[in-house]
């Protein structure tokens, strides 16, 4: 067994142009920064991205949107990036707005095997356009999808060498998911440990579903909305 | 006198109960959390994966790997948990949620929502808002009772595009506390120095006013 690779670079080696990629991270917290970076360096377009956000202007997706690598935008909220706005507007871009628990839930199907479910969401709204609505119970549910992709990329804070992965905080959002429902799952960690330094009781994903895993570099962690609390001296 | 954005989160945060589990959406809900009364314990959800949302850090608190839903830097009370988004929806789509509060372009008088979507402006999305709104127990509105244009926010049915049907149960504004009844707005209390006849001009919707309307107390 040998899923790890030295880098970026090496891990996104078998992403072309066209490819449907997952990309994890809730704004821009636990977002797979080196792999997004190798991704514009790499030159490739026509790109189908699924992740919650599209970045900011200069960071994240954005990166990508600004070198016009993305053909598709499939996110839940897509409000803080003026880029995307622009490429929207001038018809540059696709764009598929879904719920969030539906995107969220769409995912974890495809990791589960199971091809479609219903839920409630978007009942009565555009989002059930040409959907099938049945009823449970007396209530209307919308059958959707399970979501799968050809990649997925997330970023944990440590993964061991057989690909076991934890994360911190609120960064596990849509990337746990994600990582089991790539068709190939690179991780990008920022530690890389051997196999039992991670205790198998805190393993978020495991290692079945990760297929390339490298130790990160230079995380800028860049925080959107740094809030704090005033605090009188 | 109207409410300010601090009065309507104020008198919000009179709806909360011991023990309650509950979502705040962004802007004039956020605020609720400052007005939790002494003695009770509310658990916040935030649906990018926290139960126990705790408030704003210090400079030196700050942790980048740690936001609410709003991309806001929090901290956790001490007995929160962390998960992941499809479990978060899980226990919103399960009804576990108590409470949900979150702001709204426009409620319409039989508890229908817009709160996303402006056609030919900006659409920025709908986030979690149609998971939440279709799947809460209890959902009230916060918001302002005109626009910026003096338009009523209240209507018999929603000109922009739907987050939800029949689904608020309760609106509160900057003019009054209102409830959705099968026969539309019901005038439950109003701002003090605000006259029934001001709510009634600035409600499209079917108002039903009793003869004696209380003051909010804050």
């Amino acid at each position: 067994m040998n899923k790890v690779v030295s880098n970026a670079q090496e891990a996104i080696q078998p992403i072309e142009s066209g490819s449907t990629i997952m990309l994890g991270g809730f704004g821009l917290n636990g977002i797979p920064e080196n792999c997004i970076a190798a991704l514009v360096q790499k030159g490739i377009n026509q790109l189908t991205c699924i992740s919650n956000n599209a970045g900011v202007d200069d960071f994240g997706l954005g990166l990508l949107l600004q070198k016009k690598q993305i053909k598709k935008m499939i996110s839940s909220y897509v409000g803080e990036n003026a880029e995307f706005e622009r490429q929207l507007l001038n018809g540059e871009l696709e764009v598929d707005l879904i719920p969030q628990g539906t995107l969220a839930t769409r995912i974890q199907m495809a990791a589960m095997g199971i091809p479609a479910f219903y839920t409630p969401a978007g009942f009565g709204t555009e989002v059930a356009f040409g959907k099938e609505v049945r009823y449970f119970n007396n209530k209307p549910y919308l059958m959707e999808l399970a979501l799968h992709a050809d990649f997925a990329i997330v970023k944990a804070w440590k993964g061991d060498t057989m690909g076991n992965l934890v994360f911190r905080k609120t960064t596990r959002n849509f990337s746990t998911s994600m990582a089991k429902a790539g068709n190939i799952t690179i991780a990008e960690v920022e530690h890389l440990v051997q196999p039992g330094e991670i205790d198998p009781d805190d393993v978020h994903v495991a290692g079945i579903y990760v297929h390339k895993i490298f130790q990160g570099v230079n995380y800028e962690k860049r925080i959107e909305k740094r809030t704090v609390k005033i605090v009188n001296k | 006198m109207a409410l300010d954005k601090f009065g309507i989160a104020k008198r919000i945060a009179k709806e909360l109960k011991d023990g309650m589990y509950v979502n705040l959406g962004i802007g004039i809900p956020t605020l609720v959390a400052n007005y939790v009364p002494e003695n009770m314990t509310i658990i916040f959800q935030s649906e990018n994966g926290i139960l126990g949302m705790g408030p704003y850090p210090t400079e030196e608190e700050v942790d980048a790997d740690l936001i609410n839903a709003g991309k806001e830097t929090v901290t956790l009370i001490k007995g929160a948990a962390l998960f992941d988004s499809a479990e978060s929806f899980g226990m919103i789509r399960a009804g576990k949620i108590d409470l949900t509060v979150l702001g709204a372009m426009e409620v319409s008088e039989q508890g229908d929502i817009a709160n996303w979507k402006i056609p030919g402006k900006m659409v920025k999305g709908m986030g979690g808002a149609m998971d939440l709104v279709a799947s809460a127990k209890n959902i009230i509105v916060a918001m302002m009772h005109t626009n910026p244009k003096g338009e009523s926010k209240l209507l018999p049915a929603c000109t922009l595009p739907l987050t939800g049907l029949r689904c608020v149960k309760k609106v509160i504004t900057d003019l009054a506390v209102l409830e959705i009844t099968p026969d539309g707005f019901l005038l439950k209390e109003k701002a003090p120095g605000v006259t029934v006849e001001e709510i009634k001009r600035k409600t499209l919707g079917k108002l039903i006013c009793p003869d004696n309307v209380p003051d909010i107390e804050l």
